[in-house]
């Protein structure tokens, strides 16, 4: 079985086509399309790695980071942030917040493959 | 210095003021002008009957000799200072002083400084709207969200040939539902960034204090309809729409034009002749004998009735700048810059006096169609060795689908900036739509 990718993300289209390319990849796919209690299901679903967008319903992806980075079980959680917003400072507040890496919408495919075979080596 | 210590400085100014020496008033006064010296110099307190005396004499307040500027005014100049840096040091004189001596200046220093802190915050709020305009971060990140999911799937479809069918039939499914959804969004954007925030910005023109004055009258003033001319003022004090002296009077001039329409072309009669004729302002202007710029500024004002069409009016004057905007939904006016040069109103303007009609359509999916009547008619009477000046109008009517026959073919935009007509041959400017974004 193959790296466990956990995707948060409330686009269901992207959702559909991010998980189609990891699953033929080689990774196990779960996904989640809620803010709210995105940190609940990181901690229950326990993933490898996680891709993460900023702006979610009920929570933004800035604050699950938040408190992802204050657990120490998901303190060196791999986290991949997607963004609309590809401003300096959008990638810095990711970076200070803790995101292991900062990819502005709209991305390829194969620039998401390579950011997750770099965070977690097959 | 304390407030109540400035009331020598006060008394001081009131008096240079009013061209009076200081031997004189000290005379009214029933004082030496050498202790007066001394009061105004705000070494000798002062109160009780003499300043009632000098308050007499200066015809004020007392009240204004001894509180002077507002507590506020000196506690803003404090804060003006503050701000800046250079001022801190090179300006040593309390504010107090400042304010005591020139009080007039004060307020003008205050209100400059407030006007400058707003104007700040309207630059902040304009470099970075992501950050300070909730909706455009919505509209942007849902833009961009569809967009990241069309390119993600159509990768997939090309660059997957063995893909399973059920596979493939699901990702086109997806790529349509996308791609129209994109349409909307980028449309939906596109016509919020055109309209502007004035209300948080405050950068409203006087023109755009008319647009909202009109449309919260719904074009219509019933009050001038019965010929009551006077009640022009009325109708301008009733308003919280005109903030600005030119807003209010191109208010005026449009509300005076109303009612001379109006009279000219009484309402229940213009209807029935509306009825009878249908909606061509070149019938009704005949029928009332007068112009068909006025029959289509009577059109324009009618209230809204099921039984007519949707009506829209646009004028420009002879520069092309938009003086009047009647919208309608499916004819998108711009707001900034210029509009689109294949309109009907600027053929118009080019050939003075031939009224044009034209079926209209901006849609490029064709869901609206529109009839536009245009014609330019001189501004004043004609006059021999003066060379008239012209406005175009232009009426736009909402037609049903049965009567559409597309005369404008590629259709008219709204203006170049948010036009997606690549090729046109009246471009004058990259539009956003395939440039920008």
């Amino acid at each position: 079985m193959g790296k466990h990718v956990l995707v948060i993300e409330d686009e269901p289209n992207i959702i559909e086509a991010i998980s189609f390319i990891l699953s033929r990849d080689g990774w196990t796919v779960d996904t989640h399309s809620n803010g709210h209690d995105a940190v609940d299901v990181v901690r229950a679903k326990t993933p490898d790695l996680v891709i993460l967008d900023v702006m979610l319903p009920g929570k933004s992806g800035y604050d699950i980071l938040s408190e992802l980075r204050e657990d120490d079980a998901t303190r060196n959680l791999p986290v991949l942030m997607l963004t609309a917003r590809g401003q300096s400072k959008d990638r810095e507040l990711a970076e200070r917040i803790g995101a292991s890496r900062f990819m502005t919408k709209p991305f390829s495919n194969a620039e998401v493959l390579e950011a997750l075979h770099e965070l977690v080596p097959q | 210095m304390p407030q109540r210590q400035l009331t020598g400085t006060r008394i001081r100014e009131r008096r240079i003021m009013q061209g009076m020496r200081q031997a004189e008033l000290a005379r009214a006064a029933g004082i030496s002008a050498s202790y007066l010296n001394l009061i105004e110099h705000n070494r000798r307190r002062i109160g009780g009957k003499l300043l009632l005396a000098l308050a007499d004499v200066l015809q004020v307040e007392p009240s204004v000799l001894t509180e002077g500027a507002e507590v506020a005014v000196i506690a803003r100049l404090g804060e003006a200072r503050a701000a800046d840096s250079a001022a801190a040091v090179a300006e040593q004189e309390a504010p107090e002083d400042f304010a005591g001596r020139f009080p007039g200046w004060a307020e003008l220093l205050v209100r400059r400084h407030r006007r400058v802190l707003e104007l700040e915050r309207t630059v902040e709020t304009l470099t970075d709207r992501l950050t300070h305009d909730p909706h455009l971060a919505a509209a942007l990140h849902e833009v961009l969200s569809t967009v990241t999911a069309i390119r993600s799937t159509a990768a997939i479809l090309a660059d997957t040939p063995e893909l399973e069918r059920e596979w493939r039939d699901r990702f086109h499914r997806n790529v349509n539902e996308d791609a129209r959804r994109l349409a909307e969004s980028a449309q939906s954007l596109v016509s919020y960034l055109d309209e502007g925030g004035e209300a948080e910005t405050g950068l409203a023109s006087p023109q755009d204090e008319l647009d909202a004055f009109l449309t919260d009258a719904e074009y219509h003033f019933a009050e001038l309809e019965a010929g009551g001319a006077g009640t022009i003022d009325a109708i301008l004090q009733g308003t919280g729409r005109l903030q600005s002296t030119a807003g209010r009077s191109l208010a005026r001039h449009y509300l005076e034009s109303y009612a001379e329409d109006a009279a000219r072309m009484p309402l229940a009669k213009t209807t029935v002749a509306l009825r009878d004729l249908g909606p061509d302002p070149a019938a009704l202007a005949r029928r009332f004998g007068t112009g068909v710029a006025r029959a289509m500024r009577r059109m324009a004002a009618l209230p809204p009735t099921e039984d007519l069409p949707r009506i829209g009016m646009v004028s420009c004057d002879a520069s092309g700048t938009l003086i009047f905007r009647k919208s309608l939904e499916g004819f998108a006016l711009p707001r900034f810059g210029a509009a689109c040069p294949k309109w009907p109103l600027f053929q118009a303007l080019s050939r003075p006096l031939l009224p044009i009609r034209r079926v209209v359509q901006q849609d490029m999916r064709g869901r609206s169609a529109f009839l536009a009547f245009a014609i330019a008619e001189p501004v004043s009477a004609p006059d021999f060795g003066t060379d008239p000046l012209f406005q175009a109008h232009m009426l736009l009517v909402a037609l049903d689908p049965s009567e559409w026959k597309q005369d404008d073919v590629g259709g008219l935009g709204v203006g170049c900036r948010i036009c997606p007509r690549e090729t046109c041959e009246g471009r004058r400017e990259p539009s956003i739509l395939t440039d920008g974004f």
